[in-house]
C-alpha cells in the first residue's frame, strides 16, 4: 500500500523504460563538473578515495553510481534501496536513533527534508559551498532545501506542475482546454453531463495535490520559524480559492472516485473516463509505461490559473540528496552529491527519464526541443520548464509533513465520502496537525 | 486464555519418599537445568518483548526535546484518546456481529457434515476449508477487487441485473465488507474444529438415543452440542482474539477506500500508524499494552463463562 501511495512522491520510480521518451537526444548544456565549490576538502576526498553508502530508491541513480565509480576509481559507492519514501524514512530515523548503520547520503523528498533538518540528522552543506548554488537550481526545489538559513540537501529532481489532458476527449466534446480553474469546473460539468461515465479527473483526497494547489493559489497555510510552527488553513486566501472550486467538484460528484496508481486508475487514464491530471512534470514516464494504449491521446498544458491572466505554478513531488550528520565521510559524500545533482550525473538521470531541477538543463535548447511521441510530438518540456520558473516562492511544508499527510484522509478525506465540507475537513486536519506539533514539542503559534 | 504453568516437580514428591534436604536441593538444580532451554527461549521471545514494551510505554520521545521519562502519562493519554476508543468500539461491534455469524455457519456446516446424510462429504469439507489456506492479504486483495463499484464484481452485477447495490467500500458498509471477508476466511477453520470434536463422540450414545426414540434435533441438542462445548469455547476465544487484532484486511482495503478506513480504524492499525507514520513508538507501545490487557480480560471472561457448567 505504502508503495502505491508514495509513488506520486517518488518521481521516476516507474521510469525504467524512459528511453522511449526520446530524451536520449538531450544535449549536454549541463552545468558540468566545474561547479564552482572551493571546498578543498571535497577535491582531496575524491583524490584520496574511500567508500560511502547511499540510501536511495530512485532507479536512475544506479547509472549515476556506475559512472561516478568509473570516473573516480578509488571511490566505492554502496547504493542501498532501504525502501521507498516513508519506509526509508522510518529506517533512517531508526538508524539515527540507534547511532549505528546511518548511511553517508540519503534520498529525502522535499516535503520530508525539513523534518530531518530539524532533527539535526542531516548536515548543513553551506561550508562546502552549497550556498552559492542558488542560481544553479530552479526556485521551487532550491527553496525546499533551504531551511533556517542552511542548505540541507542538493535538489536531485523536481516536479513543476502541469495539466495533462486527454485531447481526444476534449475534442470529442468540444471542450476548451482550461486556462483557469473556474473554466476547469465548467469543463468538468459539461464533460460529466455529456458522458456520465467520464470525469474531469480522479481524486479521492490527496494531501500532496491539495497542498500543491493551495500553494499555486498563493496560500501559505504553514509558517515555520525554527521550532515555531503555525498551521492556518482557515483564513488563508489560497485555501479559500482552492475550496471554492474543489467543493463543487466534490459535491456535484464530478470527480472519479478511483484511487490514484490503482489498476482502475491506469485504465481510466487510458479509456478517457479520467480526462485530466494536474501533477508534476515527472509524470510523462509513468504515462508511457502505465498507459501505453492511449499514446497520442494526451497533451500537456500549463496548469490552470486561480486568477485569469496570472502565471503561477507550484511543485508536486521531487527529492533531494542529503548528507547524513552521523555519516563517516562527509567530504566524499558531498562530492557524490555534486556529481549526482549538479554534475554529469544530472545528464545521466535525464536520459533515464528524470525531470531535472538544474536551470542549465531546464533552459537547454535540446531539452526544450525534445519531442514527446507519447504527446503526439509535443515539446512538452517547454511547458514544464516554464512552470518551474513560475513556481511561487515562500511555500514551506511542516517539519512533520510525513505524519500530517498520513492523517489527511482521516480528516479532509471525510469531505469526499460524507456531508463534511472541504473547509471543515481542512480545519480538522489543521487541528490534528497542531495537536501533533504540540506533542512533539514545537512552539505552536 | 489459559495460563500454562509447568508443574512444580520439586514439591510434588510423596511425603514418605522425600530425601534429605541436600539431595532435594541438588535435584532442584537438575530440574532447572532441564527446564532452562525452554525458559531461556521463553524469556527471550515472550517476556523480553513485553518487558521492553512496558519500558517504552513509560517514556516519550519528541522531535523537539528528545526522550524523557513520563511515568504513566501515556496510559492517561490512551484512556482519554477518542481515536483509540473508536477503534476499540469498532472491533467490539465486529466481535458482537461477525463472530456469532461465523461460528453459527461453521457449526451448521459441521453438523451437516457429521449427520452422515451429506453426499460428497470430503469434497465439501475440503472446499469449505480451502479459503483458510489463502493468505489473508491475498484474500483481502481478491475481495477488494470484487467490491469495486466501478470495475469489480459489484459493478458487473449492477450493470447486468440493473440493480444499484450500495458501495461495499463506503464508510457505512466497509466494516460489514471486512466481516464478510473474515467470515469467508475462517468458517472452514472453525468448521474443522467443530467437526473434529463431533467425530470423537462415542457411537454408543447415538445408539442409546435412538433406542430411546430421540430424533435428530434432540440428538443435536442433548448430545452433540454439550459434547463439543469445549471446542465451541476454544473457537470463540480464538475469534475474540482475532477480532481484536484485526489488521490485514483494513490495511489492504485502505488503498482502495482511503477515506472510509481511517488510520485508527482498528486498535492494531492505530498502533501501526502511530509507530510508522507518527514516530510515536512510546505511545504505540502503550496502546498495544492496553489492547493486550483488554483482549486478555474479555477472552478470559468468555472462557470462564463458557466452562462454568461443564465440570
Amino acid at each position: 500500500m505504502t508503495n502505491k501511495l508514495l509513488r506520486r512522491w517518488a518521481p521516476g520510480i516507474a521510469v525504467a523504460a524512459a528511453a522511449a521518451l526520446g530524451l536520449t537526444a538531450c544535449g549536454s548544456g549541463g552545468s558540468g563538473s566545474d561547479s564552482g565549490t572551493d571546498a578543498d576538502a571535497v577535491t582531496s576526498a575524491l583524490a584520496k578515495g574511500g567508500s560511502i553508502t547511499v540510501w536511495a530508491w530512485e532507479p536512475t541513480l544506479k547509472q549515476v553510481v556506475t559512472d561516478f565509480q568509473a570516473k573516480y576509481p578509488k571511490v566505492h559507492v554502496n547504493l542501498v534501496n532501504a525502501g521507498t519514501g516513508n519506509d526509508q524514512y522510518t529506517a533512517l530515523q531508526n538508524a539515527v536513533g540507534a547511532g549505528k548503520g546511518v548511511p553517508d547520503v540519503a534520498q529525502i523528498e522535499y516535503f520530508a527534508l525539513s523534518q530531518f533538518a530539524l532533527g539535526k540528522s542531516v548536515t548543513d552543506l553551506s561550508p562546502y559551498g552549497a550556498k552559492d548554488l542558488a542560481k544553479t537550481y530552479s526556485p521551487g526545489p532550491w527553496n525546499a532545501v533551504n531551511i533556517d538559513g542552511g542548505v540541507y540537501g542538493l535538489p536531485m529532481d523536481s516536479g513543476p506542475m502541469a495539466l495533462f489532458y486527454n485531447k481526444k476527449v476534449f475534442d470529442k466534446y468540444h471542450l476548451p482546454v482550461p486556462t483557469t480553474w473556474d473554466q476547469y469546473l465548467d469543463d468538468a460539468r459539461k464533460l460529466h453531463q455529456a458522458d456520465p461515465k467520464a470525469y474531469i479527473t480522479s481524486d479521492t483526497g490527496d494531501a500532496g495535490m491539495t497542498t500543491s494547489l493551495i500553494w499555486q493559489a498563493g496560500g501559505k497555510p504553514y509558517a515555520i520559524d525554527g521550532t515555531k510552527v503555525s498551521v492556518g488553513f482557515d483564513g488563508d486566501a489560497g485555501t479559500a480559492a482552492f475550496t471554492k472550486v474543489w467543493q463543487p467538484l466534490i459535491s456535484e460528484h464530478l470527480l472519479s472516485p478511483v484511487v490514484p496508481w490503482s489498476d482502475q486508475w491506469y485504465k481510466g487514464l487510458g479509456d478517457g473516463t479520467i480526462a485530466t491530471l494536474a501533477t508534476g512534470a515527472w509524470m510523462p514516464a509513468n504515462f508511457t509505461t502505465g498507459v501505453k494504449g492511449a499514446s497520442g491521446d494526451w497533451r500537456a498544458a500549463p496548469l490552470p490559473q486561480w486568477k485569469d491572466g496570472q502565471h503561477a505554478s507550484a511543485e508536486n513531488g521531487g527529492s533531494s540528496l542529503a548528507v547524513m550528520k552521523a555519516g563517516g565521510n562527509k567530504a566524499l559524500a558531498y562530492a557524490f552529491l555534486q556529481y549526482a545533482a549538479q554534475g554529469a550525473g544530472v545528464q545521466a538521470r535525464i536520459k533515464g527519464g528524470a525531470f531535472p531541477a538544474t536551470t542549465a538543463d531546464l533552459d537547454s535548447q535540446a531539452f526544450l526541443d525534445t519531442a514527446f511521441p507519447y504527446f503526439g510530438g509535443q515539446q512538452a518540456n517547454k511547458i514544464f520548464s516554464q512552470s518551474a520558473k513560475d513556481v511561487l516562492p515562500g511555500w514551506s511544508y511542516l517539519p512533520y509533513q510525513v505524519y500530517a499527510n498520513s492523517i489527511f484522509n482521516d480528516t479532509v478525506g471525510k469531505a469526499y465520502v460524507s456531508g463534511t465540507t472541504l473547509t471543515d475537513g481542512l480545519k480538522s486536519w489543521q487541528d490534528k496537525s497542531v495537536d501533533y506539533g504540540k506533542q512533539q514539542g514545537f512552539n505552536i503559534g | 486464555m489459559a495460563v500454562i504453568s509447568p508443574p512444580g516437580i520439586g514439591k510434588r514428591s510423596a511425603p514418605g519418599l522425600s530425601p534429605p534436604g541436600r539431595a532435594a536441593s541438588r535435584r532442584h538444580w537438575a530440574g532447572w537445568g532441564f527446564v532452562s532451554p525452554f525458559l531461556i527461549v521463553f524469556a527471550l521471545v515472550f517476556l523480553a518483548p513485553i518487558g521492553y514494551s512496558v519500558y517504552l510505554s513509560l517514556y516519550r520521545s519528541q522531535l523537539i526535546g528528545g526522550t524523557r521519562f513520563v511515568g504513566l502519562d501515556n496510559y492517561q493519554q490512551a484512556f482519554g484518546d477518542h481515536e483509540f476508543w473508536s477503534g476499540l468500539g469498532r472491533v467490539g461491534l465486529f466481535l458482537l456481529v461477525q463472530v456469532p455469524v461465523m461460528l453459527g455457519v461453521a457449526l451448521l456446516v459441521a453438523l451437516a457434515l457429521d449427520s452422515g446424510r451429506l453426499y460428497g462429504r470430503s469434497f465439501f469439507r475440503i472446499s469449505i476449508f480451502l479459503p483458510y489456506a489463502v493468505p489473508a492479504v491475498v484474500a483481502s486483495l481478491m475481495w477488494g477487487f470484487m467490491y469495486g463499484k466501478r470495475f469489480g464484481l459489484v459493478a458487473s452485477i449492477n450493470e447486468h441485473l440493473h440493480t444499484s447495490l450500495p458501495d461495499p467500500l463506503a464508510p457505512g458498509w466497509v466494516l460489514a465488507s471486512i466481516g464478510n471477508i473474515v467470515t469467508w476466511e475462517f468458517v472452514g477453520y472453525n468448521m474443522l474444529i467443530f467437526y473434529a470434536a463431533l467425530r470423537v463422540i462415542p457411537g454408543s450414545l447415538y445408539e442409546a438415543a435412538e433406542i430411546d426414540g430421540a430424533g435428530q434435533w434432540r440428538i443435536i441438542a442433548a448430545i452433540k452440542l454439550p459434547a463439543i462445548r469445549g471446542a465451541l469455547v476454544i473457537a470463540t476465544v480464538f475469534s475474540i482474539i482475532g477480532s481484536f487484532q484485526l489488521f490485514n484486511e483494513p490495511s489492504i482495503l485502505k488503498s482502495l477506500a482511503p477515506n472510509a478506513i481511517t488510520t485508527y480504524f482498528t486498535p492494531n492499525y492505530y498502533t501501526y500508524s502511530l509507530s510508522f507514520a507518527g514516530q510515536q513508538h512510546n505511545y504505540a507501545a502503550t496502546v498495544a499494552i492496553v489492547m493486550g490487557l483488554v483482549t486478555m480480560v474479555v477472552a478470559y471472561a468468555v472462557q470462564l463463562r463458557g466452562m462454568r457448567k461443564e465440570v
